[in-house]
Protein backbone atom coordinates (compact mmCIF):
# COMPACT_ATOMS: atom_id res chain seq x y z
CA UNK A 1 0.00 0.00 0.00
CA UNK A 2 1.44 3.37 -0.90
CA UNK A 3 0.07 6.77 0.03
CA UNK A 4 -1.34 7.40 -3.48
CA UNK A 5 -3.47 4.29 -3.18
CA UNK A 6 -4.78 5.22 0.26
CA UNK A 7 -5.77 8.70 -0.91
CA UNK A 8 -7.59 7.35 -3.95
CA UNK A 9 -9.41 4.77 -1.82
CA UNK A 10 -10.52 7.45 0.64
CA UNK A 11 -11.90 9.62 -2.16
CA UNK A 12 -13.69 6.68 -3.71
CA UNK A 13 -15.37 5.92 -0.37
CA UNK A 14 -16.38 9.57 0.09
CA UNK A 15 -17.82 9.54 -3.43
CA UNK A 16 -19.88 6.43 -2.80
CA UNK A 17 -21.06 7.84 0.53
CA UNK A 18 -22.06 11.19 -1.05
CA UNK A 19 -23.78 9.37 -3.89
CA UNK A 20 -25.84 7.16 -1.59
CA UNK A 21 -26.74 9.75 1.04
CA UNK A 22 -28.10 11.98 -1.76
CA UNK A 23 -31.26 9.88 -1.61
CA UNK A 24 -32.05 11.29 1.88
CA UNK A 25 -35.42 9.68 2.48
CA UNK A 26 -36.77 10.67 -0.93
CA UNK A 27 -39.29 8.39 -2.54
CA UNK A 28 -37.46 7.53 -5.75
CA UNK A 29 -40.13 7.40 -8.42
CA UNK A 30 -38.96 7.71 -12.00
CA UNK A 31 -39.34 11.50 -12.07
CA UNK A 32 -37.35 11.94 -8.86
CA UNK A 33 -34.73 9.45 -10.02
CA UNK A 34 -34.13 10.85 -13.52
CA UNK A 35 -34.85 14.57 -13.29
CA UNK A 36 -34.62 15.20 -9.54
CA UNK A 37 -38.28 16.19 -9.29
CA UNK A 38 -37.36 19.24 -11.44
CA UNK A 39 -36.14 21.12 -8.39
CA UNK A 40 -32.45 21.85 -9.04
CA UNK A 41 -31.29 25.44 -8.79
CA UNK A 42 -28.43 27.22 -10.54
CA UNK A 43 -25.60 25.60 -8.62
CA UNK A 44 -26.56 21.96 -9.09
CA UNK A 45 -27.39 22.55 -12.75
CA UNK A 46 -24.10 24.38 -13.17
CA UNK A 47 -22.21 21.41 -11.77
CA UNK A 48 -24.22 18.82 -13.68
CA UNK A 49 -23.65 20.69 -16.92
CA UNK A 50 -19.99 21.15 -16.08
CA UNK A 51 -19.91 17.41 -15.45
CA UNK A 52 -20.40 16.94 -19.13
CA UNK A 53 -17.37 19.08 -20.00
CA UNK A 54 -14.82 18.00 -17.42
CA UNK A 55 -14.69 14.31 -18.15
CA UNK A 56 -11.73 11.96 -18.21
CA UNK A 57 -11.55 12.72 -21.87
CA UNK A 58 -10.76 16.38 -21.11
CA UNK A 59 -8.47 15.61 -18.20
CA UNK A 60 -6.29 13.14 -20.11
CA UNK A 61 -7.35 13.98 -23.67
CA UNK A 62 -7.10 17.76 -23.25
CA UNK A 63 -3.53 17.60 -22.02
CA UNK A 64 -2.92 14.83 -24.58
CA UNK A 65 -4.07 17.00 -27.47
CA UNK A 66 -1.98 19.95 -26.35
CA UNK A 67 0.99 17.59 -26.01
CA UNK A 68 0.68 15.92 -29.38
CA UNK A 69 -1.25 18.40 -31.57
CA UNK A 70 -0.42 21.77 -30.02
CA UNK A 71 -2.58 24.77 -30.88
CA UNK A 72 -5.35 22.66 -32.44
CA UNK A 73 -6.35 21.60 -28.91
CA UNK A 74 -7.76 25.09 -28.44
CA UNK A 75 -10.76 24.27 -30.59
CA UNK A 76 -12.17 23.01 -27.27
CA UNK A 77 -12.13 26.57 -25.87
CA UNK A 78 -13.81 27.80 -29.06
CA UNK A 79 -16.79 25.51 -28.78
CA UNK A 80 -16.71 25.81 -25.01
CA UNK A 81 -17.64 29.48 -25.43
CA UNK A 82 -20.09 29.16 -28.32
CA UNK A 83 -22.07 26.20 -26.99
CA UNK A 84 -23.27 28.41 -24.13
CA UNK A 85 -24.39 31.18 -26.44
CA UNK A 86 -26.47 28.51 -28.17
CA UNK A 87 -27.70 27.13 -24.84
CA UNK A 88 -28.98 30.58 -23.86
CA UNK A 89 -31.53 30.29 -26.65
CA UNK A 90 -31.94 26.52 -26.92
CA UNK A 91 -32.49 25.32 -23.37
CA UNK A 92 -35.18 27.64 -21.96
CA UNK A 93 -37.84 26.79 -24.60
CA UNK A 94 -36.97 23.08 -24.44
CA UNK A 95 -37.14 23.17 -20.64
CA UNK A 96 -40.55 24.91 -20.69
CA UNK A 97 -41.94 22.32 -23.05
CA UNK A 98 -40.44 19.46 -21.05
CA UNK A 99 -41.77 20.88 -17.79
CA UNK A 100 -45.25 21.34 -19.16
CA UNK A 101 -45.48 17.82 -20.50
CA UNK A 102 -43.54 16.15 -17.66
CA UNK A 103 -40.86 14.85 -20.03
CA UNK A 104 -37.95 12.83 -18.67
CA UNK A 105 -35.66 12.18 -21.58
CA UNK A 106 -34.49 13.58 -24.86
CA UNK A 107 -36.49 11.01 -26.78
CA UNK A 108 -39.62 11.96 -24.80
CA UNK A 109 -39.10 15.37 -26.34
CA UNK A 110 -39.07 14.02 -29.89
CA UNK A 111 -42.01 11.71 -29.15
CA UNK A 112 -44.14 14.59 -27.90
CA UNK A 113 -43.02 17.36 -30.25
CA UNK A 114 -43.32 15.29 -33.39
CA UNK A 115 -46.22 13.27 -32.01
CA UNK A 116 -44.49 10.02 -32.91
CA UNK A 117 -43.42 7.36 -30.38
CA UNK A 118 -41.40 5.62 -33.09
CA UNK A 119 -39.34 8.73 -33.74
CA UNK A 120 -38.72 8.56 -29.98
CA UNK A 121 -37.51 4.97 -30.35
CA UNK A 122 -35.14 6.01 -33.14
CA UNK A 123 -33.74 8.88 -31.08
CA UNK A 124 -33.36 6.64 -28.02
CA UNK A 125 -31.43 4.05 -30.02
CA UNK A 126 -29.19 6.69 -31.63
CA UNK A 127 -28.56 8.13 -28.17
CA UNK A 128 -27.68 4.81 -26.57
CA UNK A 129 -25.43 3.79 -29.48
CA UNK A 130 -23.62 7.12 -29.14
CA UNK A 131 -23.41 7.04 -25.34
CA UNK A 132 -22.01 3.54 -24.81
CA UNK A 133 -18.65 4.30 -26.51
CA UNK A 134 -18.58 7.55 -24.52
CA UNK A 135 -18.98 5.57 -21.33
CA UNK A 136 -16.34 3.10 -22.51
CA UNK A 137 -13.81 5.89 -22.96
CA UNK A 138 -14.61 7.15 -19.45
CA UNK A 139 -13.94 3.69 -18.05
CA UNK A 140 -10.79 3.33 -20.14
CA UNK A 141 -9.57 6.67 -18.81
CA UNK A 142 -10.38 5.56 -15.29
CA UNK A 143 -8.32 2.39 -15.82
CA UNK A 144 -5.34 4.41 -17.07
CA UNK A 145 -5.51 6.99 -14.28
CA UNK A 146 -5.87 4.56 -11.40
CA UNK A 147 -3.23 2.14 -12.63
CA UNK A 148 -0.75 4.94 -13.35
CA UNK A 149 -1.45 6.78 -10.09
CA UNK A 150 -1.15 3.58 -8.05
CA UNK A 151 2.23 2.99 -9.72
CA UNK A 152 0.90 -0.19 -11.31
CA UNK A 153 -0.28 -1.85 -8.09
CA UNK A 154 -3.88 -1.80 -9.30
CA UNK A 155 -4.27 -3.12 -12.82
CA UNK A 156 -6.46 -1.20 -15.29
CA UNK A 157 -8.86 -4.16 -15.33
CA UNK A 158 -9.35 -4.13 -11.57
CA UNK A 159 -9.71 -0.34 -11.60
CA UNK A 160 -12.44 -0.53 -14.24
CA UNK A 161 -14.37 -3.11 -12.20
CA UNK A 162 -14.11 -1.08 -8.99
CA UNK A 163 -15.19 2.12 -10.73
CA UNK A 164 -18.09 0.43 -12.53
CA UNK A 165 -19.42 -1.23 -9.38
CA UNK A 166 -19.22 2.01 -7.34
CA UNK A 167 -21.06 4.07 -9.91
CA UNK A 168 -23.71 1.38 -10.46
CA UNK A 169 -24.51 1.26 -6.75
CA UNK A 170 -25.10 4.94 -6.26
CA UNK A 171 -26.92 5.43 -9.55
CA UNK A 172 -29.36 2.66 -8.62
CA UNK A 173 -29.95 4.15 -5.18
CA UNK A 174 -30.00 7.90 -5.81
CA UNK A 175 -30.27 8.49 -9.56
CA UNK A 176 -29.53 12.05 -10.61
CA UNK A 177 -29.32 13.21 -6.97
CA UNK A 178 -26.20 11.05 -6.64
CA UNK A 179 -24.70 12.59 -9.79
CA UNK A 180 -25.35 16.11 -8.51
CA UNK A 181 -23.80 15.49 -5.08
CA UNK A 182 -20.70 13.76 -6.40
CA UNK A 183 -20.34 16.50 -9.03
CA UNK A 184 -19.73 18.97 -6.19
CA UNK A 185 -16.73 17.01 -4.95
CA UNK A 186 -15.51 16.33 -8.47
CA UNK A 187 -15.50 19.95 -9.56
CA UNK A 188 -13.77 21.10 -6.41
CA UNK A 189 -11.02 18.50 -6.91
CA UNK A 190 -10.54 19.08 -10.60
CA UNK A 191 -10.39 22.86 -10.14
CA UNK A 192 -7.76 22.61 -7.44
CA UNK A 193 -5.62 20.01 -9.22
CA UNK A 194 -5.73 21.56 -12.70
CA UNK A 195 -5.05 25.14 -11.62
CA UNK A 196 -2.16 24.04 -9.44
CA UNK A 197 -0.57 21.83 -12.10
CA UNK A 198 -1.14 24.36 -14.89
CA UNK A 199 0.70 27.07 -12.98
CA UNK A 200 3.28 25.06 -11.08
CA UNK A 201 4.66 22.93 -13.93
CA UNK A 202 5.42 25.76 -16.42
CA UNK A 203 7.09 27.80 -13.67
CA UNK A 204 8.97 24.85 -12.21
CA UNK A 205 10.41 23.64 -15.51
CA UNK A 206 10.63 26.82 -17.60
CA UNK A 207 10.38 29.76 -15.21
CA UNK A 208 7.04 31.00 -16.58
CA UNK A 209 4.49 30.78 -19.39
CA UNK A 210 6.28 32.92 -21.94
CA UNK A 211 9.66 31.14 -21.58
CA UNK A 212 7.81 27.81 -21.91
CA UNK A 213 5.98 28.79 -25.10
CA UNK A 214 9.14 30.35 -26.53
CA UNK A 215 11.08 27.17 -25.86
CA UNK A 216 8.36 25.06 -27.50
CA UNK A 217 8.10 27.28 -30.55
CA UNK A 218 11.86 27.22 -30.93
CA UNK A 219 11.93 23.42 -30.85
CA UNK A 220 8.78 23.07 -32.97
CA UNK A 221 8.05 26.28 -34.93
CA UNK A 222 4.34 27.09 -35.17
CA UNK A 223 3.36 24.31 -32.76
CA UNK A 224 1.14 26.59 -30.66
CA UNK A 225 -0.94 27.82 -33.63
CA UNK A 226 -3.07 25.98 -36.19
CA UNK A 227 -1.41 24.15 -39.06
CA UNK A 228 -1.47 25.08 -42.77
CA UNK A 229 -2.92 21.72 -43.73
CA UNK A 230 -5.05 19.19 -41.86
CA UNK A 231 -5.72 20.82 -38.50
CA UNK A 232 -6.02 24.20 -40.21
CA UNK A 233 -8.26 27.22 -39.76
CA UNK A 234 -11.05 25.71 -41.89
CA UNK A 235 -10.86 22.54 -39.79
CA UNK A 236 -11.08 24.72 -36.67
CA UNK A 237 -14.07 26.73 -37.86
CA UNK A 238 -16.10 23.72 -39.05
CA UNK A 239 -15.26 21.63 -35.99
CA UNK A 240 -16.02 24.37 -33.48
CA UNK A 241 -19.35 25.08 -35.17
CA UNK A 242 -20.42 21.41 -35.36
CA UNK A 243 -19.38 20.55 -31.81
CA UNK A 244 -21.07 23.61 -30.34
CA UNK A 245 -24.31 22.63 -32.09
CA UNK A 246 -23.98 19.00 -31.03
CA UNK A 247 -22.93 19.57 -27.43
CA UNK A 248 -26.45 19.78 -26.02
CA UNK A 249 -27.69 16.95 -28.19
CA UNK A 250 -26.07 14.38 -25.91
CA UNK A 251 -29.06 12.71 -24.27
CA UNK A 252 -27.57 12.84 -20.79
CA UNK A 253 -26.83 16.55 -21.07
CA UNK A 254 -30.21 17.54 -22.45
CA UNK A 255 -31.87 15.16 -20.00
CA UNK A 256 -30.01 16.69 -17.04
CA UNK A 257 -31.32 20.11 -18.06
CA UNK A 258 -34.87 18.92 -17.28
CA UNK A 259 -33.93 18.82 -13.61
CA UNK A 260 -33.72 22.63 -13.43
CA UNK A 261 -36.41 24.45 -11.51
CA UNK A 262 -36.76 27.41 -13.87
CA UNK A 263 -35.61 28.39 -17.39
CA UNK A 264 -33.72 31.33 -15.96
CA UNK A 265 -31.20 28.90 -14.48
CA UNK A 266 -29.86 28.26 -18.00
CA UNK A 267 -29.54 31.92 -18.93
CA UNK A 268 -27.62 32.65 -15.75
CA UNK A 269 -25.44 29.60 -16.27
CA UNK A 270 -24.70 30.62 -19.84
CA UNK A 271 -23.05 33.77 -18.49
CA UNK A 272 -20.68 31.94 -16.15
CA UNK A 273 -19.98 28.76 -18.05
CA UNK A 274 -17.59 30.29 -20.61
CA UNK A 275 -15.41 31.50 -17.71
CA UNK A 276 -15.45 28.03 -16.24
CA UNK A 277 -13.70 26.85 -19.43
CA UNK A 278 -10.60 28.55 -18.09
CA UNK A 279 -9.84 25.34 -16.23
CA UNK A 280 -9.18 23.76 -19.60
CA UNK A 281 -6.55 26.36 -20.24
CA UNK A 282 -4.65 25.00 -17.24
CA UNK A 283 -5.05 21.44 -18.51
CA UNK A 284 -3.53 22.54 -21.84
CA UNK A 285 -0.66 24.26 -20.02
CA UNK A 286 0.19 20.91 -18.42
CA UNK A 287 0.22 19.25 -21.85
CA UNK A 288 2.50 21.99 -23.21
CA UNK A 289 4.82 21.70 -20.22
CA UNK A 290 5.17 17.99 -20.98
CA UNK A 291 6.18 18.56 -24.63
CA UNK A 292 9.85 19.15 -23.85
CA UNK A 293 9.99 17.39 -20.45
CA UNK A 294 8.63 13.93 -21.29
CA UNK A 295 9.08 13.87 -25.08
CA UNK A 296 8.32 10.94 -27.33
CA UNK A 297 5.22 9.51 -25.63
CA UNK A 298 3.27 7.52 -28.19
CA UNK A 299 0.08 7.99 -26.24
CA UNK A 300 -0.20 11.73 -25.53
CA UNK A 301 -3.02 11.03 -23.07
CA UNK A 302 -0.39 9.86 -20.61
CA UNK A 303 1.49 13.17 -20.67
CA UNK A 304 -0.24 14.71 -17.63
CA UNK A 305 0.30 11.64 -15.46
CA UNK A 306 3.86 10.94 -16.60
CA UNK A 307 5.03 14.50 -16.05
CA UNK A 308 3.35 14.56 -12.63
CA UNK A 309 5.00 11.30 -11.59
CA UNK A 310 8.32 12.75 -12.60
CA UNK A 311 7.68 15.87 -10.53
CA UNK A 312 5.72 15.03 -7.38
CA UNK A 313 5.59 12.72 -4.36
CA UNK A 314 3.19 9.75 -4.35
CA UNK A 315 0.62 11.36 -2.02
CA UNK A 316 0.12 14.15 -4.53
CA UNK A 317 -0.18 11.65 -7.38
CA UNK A 318 -2.94 10.10 -5.25
CA UNK A 319 -4.83 13.41 -5.32
CA UNK A 320 -4.45 13.65 -9.09
CA UNK A 321 -5.63 10.06 -9.37
CA UNK A 322 -8.63 10.81 -7.18
CA UNK A 323 -9.56 13.83 -9.31
CA UNK A 324 -9.22 11.68 -12.43
CA UNK A 325 -11.34 8.95 -10.89
CA UNK A 326 -14.12 11.44 -10.20
CA UNK A 327 -14.00 12.85 -13.73
CA UNK A 328 -14.82 9.36 -14.98
CA UNK A 329 -17.44 8.43 -12.41
CA UNK A 330 -19.65 11.54 -12.43
CA UNK A 331 -20.33 11.78 -16.17
CA UNK A 332 -20.48 7.98 -16.18
CA UNK A 333 -23.32 8.04 -13.69
CA UNK A 334 -25.40 10.41 -15.84
CA UNK A 335 -24.80 8.34 -18.96
CA UNK A 336 -25.71 5.09 -17.23
CA UNK A 337 -28.92 6.52 -15.87
CA UNK A 338 -29.94 8.20 -19.13
CA UNK A 339 -29.32 5.08 -21.21
CA UNK A 340 -31.36 2.99 -18.79
CA UNK A 341 -34.30 5.42 -18.79
CA UNK A 342 -34.36 5.74 -22.56
CA UNK A 343 -34.18 1.99 -23.14
CA UNK A 344 -36.93 1.27 -20.67
CA UNK A 345 -39.28 4.23 -21.20
CA UNK A 346 -38.71 5.11 -24.83
CA UNK A 347 -38.01 1.71 -26.35
CA UNK A 348 -39.54 -1.06 -24.22
CA UNK A 349 -42.70 0.82 -23.25
CA UNK A 350 -43.36 1.85 -26.85
CA UNK A 351 -42.86 -1.63 -28.24
CA UNK A 352 -44.85 -3.20 -25.38
CA UNK A 353 -47.43 -0.52 -24.50
CA UNK A 354 -49.23 -2.71 -21.96
CA UNK A 355 -46.34 -2.59 -19.51
CA UNK A 356 -47.41 -0.43 -16.52
CA UNK A 357 -45.43 2.67 -15.48
CA UNK A 358 -44.20 1.08 -12.28
CA UNK A 359 -42.58 -1.78 -14.17
CA UNK A 360 -40.91 0.71 -16.53
CA UNK A 361 -39.50 2.54 -13.55
CA UNK A 362 -38.16 -0.70 -12.02
CA UNK A 363 -36.81 -1.90 -15.33
CA UNK A 364 -34.86 1.37 -15.71
CA UNK A 365 -33.10 0.75 -12.40
CA UNK A 366 -32.35 -2.89 -13.13
CA UNK A 367 -30.96 -1.99 -16.55
CA UNK A 368 -28.22 0.05 -14.85
CA UNK A 369 -26.02 -2.90 -13.77
CA UNK A 370 -26.72 -4.58 -17.09
CA UNK A 371 -25.51 -1.58 -19.14
CA UNK A 372 -22.54 -1.16 -16.78
CA UNK A 373 -21.59 -4.79 -17.35
CA UNK A 374 -21.75 -4.47 -21.15
CA UNK A 375 -19.61 -1.35 -20.91
CA UNK A 376 -17.03 -3.05 -18.69
CA UNK A 377 -16.69 -5.90 -21.19
CA UNK A 378 -16.44 -3.48 -24.10
CA UNK A 379 -13.78 -1.55 -22.17
CA UNK A 380 -11.71 -4.62 -21.40
CA UNK A 381 -12.03 -6.23 -24.84
CA UNK A 382 -12.31 -3.15 -27.05
CA UNK A 383 -8.86 -1.63 -26.95
CA UNK A 384 -8.12 1.21 -29.28
CA UNK A 385 -10.82 0.30 -31.80
CA UNK A 386 -13.15 2.41 -29.68
CA UNK A 387 -11.64 5.81 -30.36
CA UNK A 388 -13.28 6.14 -33.79
CA UNK A 389 -16.53 5.01 -32.16
CA UNK A 390 -16.38 7.86 -29.70
CA UNK A 391 -15.82 10.38 -32.45
CA UNK A 392 -18.71 8.77 -34.29
CA UNK A 393 -20.84 9.15 -31.16
CA UNK A 394 -20.38 12.91 -31.20
CA UNK A 395 -21.25 13.10 -34.90
CA UNK A 396 -24.29 10.87 -34.34
CA UNK A 397 -25.89 13.05 -31.69
CA UNK A 398 -25.11 16.17 -33.72
CA UNK A 399 -27.48 14.79 -36.35
CA UNK A 400 -30.35 15.38 -33.93
CA UNK A 401 -29.74 19.14 -33.93
CA UNK A 402 -31.65 20.17 -37.09
CA UNK A 403 -34.91 18.54 -36.03
CA UNK A 404 -34.61 19.98 -32.51
CA UNK A 405 -33.86 23.46 -33.88
CA UNK A 406 -36.83 23.41 -36.25
CA UNK A 407 -39.10 22.07 -33.52
CA UNK A 408 -38.64 25.35 -31.64
CA UNK A 409 -40.26 27.39 -34.41
CA UNK A 410 -43.87 28.39 -33.85
CA UNK A 411 -44.84 26.61 -37.04
CA UNK A 412 -42.49 23.73 -37.51
CA UNK A 413 -42.21 23.00 -41.24
CA UNK A 414 -40.64 19.61 -40.52
CA UNK A 415 -42.84 16.51 -40.37
CA UNK A 416 -42.13 13.43 -38.27
CA UNK A 417 -41.23 11.50 -41.43
CA UNK A 418 -38.91 14.34 -42.45
CA UNK A 419 -37.21 14.38 -39.06
CA UNK A 420 -36.79 10.59 -39.05
CA UNK A 421 -35.46 10.39 -42.63
CA UNK A 422 -33.09 13.32 -42.05
CA UNK A 423 -31.67 11.73 -38.91
CA UNK A 424 -31.30 8.34 -40.61
CA UNK A 425 -29.62 9.88 -43.67
CA UNK A 426 -27.23 11.90 -41.49
CA UNK A 427 -26.36 8.84 -39.44
CA UNK A 428 -25.77 6.78 -42.57
CA UNK A 429 -23.24 9.35 -43.81
CA UNK A 430 -21.54 9.45 -40.38
CA UNK A 431 -21.37 5.65 -40.23
CA UNK A 432 -20.05 5.34 -43.79
CA UNK A 433 -17.39 7.98 -43.38
CA UNK A 434 -16.31 6.68 -39.97
CA UNK A 435 -16.04 3.06 -41.02
CA UNK A 436 -14.42 3.73 -44.40
CA UNK A 437 -12.19 6.40 -42.86
CA UNK A 438 -13.23 8.78 -45.65
CA UNK A 439 -12.43 12.46 -45.32
CA UNK A 440 -13.43 15.30 -47.62
CA UNK A 441 -9.87 15.21 -48.98
CA UNK A 442 -10.27 11.58 -50.12
CA UNK A 443 -13.84 11.98 -51.40
CA UNK A 444 -13.14 15.17 -53.36
CA UNK A 445 -9.37 15.28 -53.99
CA UNK A 446 -9.56 18.20 -56.43
CA UNK A 447 -11.04 20.73 -53.98
CA UNK A 448 -8.92 23.56 -52.57
CA UNK A 449 -7.12 22.76 -49.31
CA UNK A 450 -9.50 24.87 -47.17
CA UNK A 451 -12.42 22.66 -48.25
CA UNK A 452 -10.46 19.45 -47.84
CA UNK A 453 -9.80 20.25 -44.19
CA UNK A 454 -13.47 20.79 -43.35
CA UNK A 455 -14.84 18.46 -40.72
CA UNK A 456 -16.53 15.54 -42.49
CA UNK A 457 -19.53 16.06 -40.19
CA UNK A 458 -20.45 19.05 -42.36
CA UNK A 459 -21.34 16.65 -45.20
CA UNK A 460 -23.55 14.56 -42.91
CA UNK A 461 -25.29 17.69 -41.64
CA UNK A 462 -25.99 18.98 -45.15
CA UNK A 463 -27.33 15.59 -46.30
CA UNK A 464 -29.47 15.43 -43.15
CA UNK A 465 -31.03 18.87 -43.73
CA UNK A 466 -31.66 18.30 -47.45
CA UNK A 467 -33.35 14.92 -46.87
CA UNK A 468 -35.33 16.37 -43.96
CA UNK A 469 -36.59 19.26 -46.10
CA UNK A 470 -37.49 17.11 -49.12
CA UNK A 471 -39.32 14.42 -47.14
CA UNK A 472 -41.15 17.08 -45.12
CA UNK A 473 -42.41 18.72 -48.32
CA UNK A 474 -43.68 15.38 -49.63
CA UNK A 475 -45.40 14.37 -46.38
CA UNK A 476 -46.80 17.80 -45.57
CA UNK A 477 -50.45 16.73 -45.27
CA UNK A 478 -49.98 14.72 -42.10
CA UNK A 479 -48.80 17.70 -40.13
CA UNK A 480 -52.01 19.47 -39.13
CA UNK A 481 -52.11 17.68 -35.77
CA UNK A 482 -48.67 18.86 -34.98
CA UNK A 483 -49.36 22.51 -35.66
CA UNK A 484 -52.04 22.57 -32.95
CA UNK A 485 -49.40 21.31 -30.58
CA UNK A 486 -46.90 23.91 -31.70
CA UNK A 487 -49.28 26.79 -31.29
CA UNK A 488 -49.20 26.37 -27.52
CA UNK A 489 -45.50 26.81 -27.27
CA UNK A 490 -44.03 30.24 -27.30
CA UNK A 491 -40.32 30.38 -27.90
CA UNK A 492 -40.05 34.16 -27.39
CA UNK B 1 -36.81 38.89 -31.26
CA UNK B 2 -35.36 41.94 -29.58
CA UNK B 3 -32.41 43.76 -31.09
CA UNK B 4 -30.33 43.05 -28.00
CA UNK B 5 -30.13 39.41 -29.11
CA UNK B 6 -28.10 40.46 -32.15
CA UNK B 7 -25.23 40.97 -29.72
CA UNK B 8 -25.03 37.18 -29.40
CA UNK B 9 -23.55 37.06 -32.89
CA UNK B 10 -20.38 38.74 -31.62
CA UNK B 11 -18.78 35.65 -30.03
CA UNK B 12 -19.35 33.70 -33.26
CA UNK B 13 -17.63 36.44 -35.26
CA UNK B 14 -14.80 36.77 -32.76
CA UNK B 15 -14.07 33.06 -32.61
CA UNK B 16 -14.99 31.67 -36.03
CA UNK B 17 -13.99 34.63 -38.20
CA UNK B 18 -11.42 36.10 -35.84
CA UNK B 19 -9.39 32.89 -35.85
CA UNK B 20 -8.46 33.50 -39.50
CA UNK B 21 -6.52 36.60 -38.41
CA UNK B 22 -5.54 35.41 -34.96
CA UNK B 23 -3.91 32.14 -36.06
CA UNK B 24 -0.33 33.15 -35.25
CA UNK B 25 2.32 32.64 -32.59
CA UNK B 26 3.51 36.23 -32.18
CA UNK B 27 3.09 38.72 -30.58
CA UNK B 28 3.04 37.15 -27.13
CA UNK B 29 0.38 38.68 -24.90
CA UNK B 30 0.43 38.03 -21.14
CA UNK B 31 3.05 35.39 -21.84
CA UNK B 32 0.76 33.52 -24.23
CA UNK B 33 1.16 32.92 -27.96
CA UNK B 34 -1.29 35.20 -29.81
CA UNK B 35 -3.87 32.59 -30.88
CA UNK B 36 -4.11 31.21 -27.37
CA UNK B 37 -4.49 34.71 -25.95
CA UNK B 38 -7.19 35.49 -28.54
CA UNK B 39 -9.33 32.46 -27.65
CA UNK B 40 -8.90 33.11 -23.96
CA UNK B 41 -9.95 36.72 -24.46
CA UNK B 42 -13.13 35.51 -26.17
CA UNK B 43 -14.06 33.35 -23.21
CA UNK B 44 -14.27 36.58 -21.20
CA UNK B 45 -15.94 38.54 -23.99
CA UNK B 46 -18.54 35.78 -24.52
CA UNK B 47 -19.36 35.86 -20.86
CA UNK B 48 -19.66 39.67 -20.87
CA UNK B 49 -21.80 39.60 -24.03
CA UNK B 50 -24.24 37.12 -22.48
CA UNK B 51 -24.37 39.13 -19.27
CA UNK B 52 -25.38 42.23 -21.24
CA UNK B 53 -27.96 40.27 -23.25
CA UNK B 54 -29.34 38.82 -20.02
CA UNK B 55 -29.61 42.23 -18.39
CA UNK B 56 -31.66 43.67 -21.24
CA UNK B 57 -33.64 40.53 -22.08
CA UNK B 58 -37.24 41.39 -21.10
CA UNK B 59 -38.19 37.72 -20.93
CA UNK B 60 -36.14 37.16 -17.78
CA UNK B 61 -38.11 39.65 -15.74
CA UNK B 62 -41.41 38.11 -16.76
CA UNK B 63 -40.24 34.64 -15.82
CA UNK B 64 -38.64 35.69 -12.61
CA UNK B 65 -41.88 37.14 -11.33
CA UNK B 66 -43.85 34.17 -12.63
CA UNK B 67 -41.61 31.50 -11.14
CA UNK B 68 -40.07 32.81 -8.00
Amino acid sequence: MNSALIIMAVFLLITIFLGIQAKKGRDMDLEQWTVGGRGFGSIFIFLLMAGEIYTTFTFLGGSGWAYSKGGAAFYILGYGALMYVISYYLLPPIWKYANKHRLMSQSDYFTKKYNSPYLGVLVALVGVIAMIPYLVTQFQGLGIIVSEASYGIISPTLAVWIGAISVTVYVMVSGIHGSAWTAVLKDFMILAVCIFLGIYLPFHYYGGFEPMFKAINEAKPGFTALQDKGLSTSWFISTVLLTSLGAYMWPHTLGASFSAKSPNVFRKNAIFMPLYQLILMFVFLVGFAAVLQVPGLKNGDLSLLRLSEKTFDPWFIGLIGAAGLLTAIVPGSLILMTSAVMLSKNVVQVLAPKVPDQTVSKLAKYLVPFIALITVFATLKGGTALVPLLLMGYSLVTQLFPSVAFSLLKRNPITKAGAACGIIAGIAVVAYTTISGAAIASLFPSLPQAFKDLNIGVVAMVVNIVVMAVVSLVTKKSRSVQIDEEAEVNIG
Amino acid sequence: MKYIHLLSILPFLGILVGIIFANRVTPYVLGLPFMIFWLLLWLFLTSITLAIVYKFDPQNKEEETANE
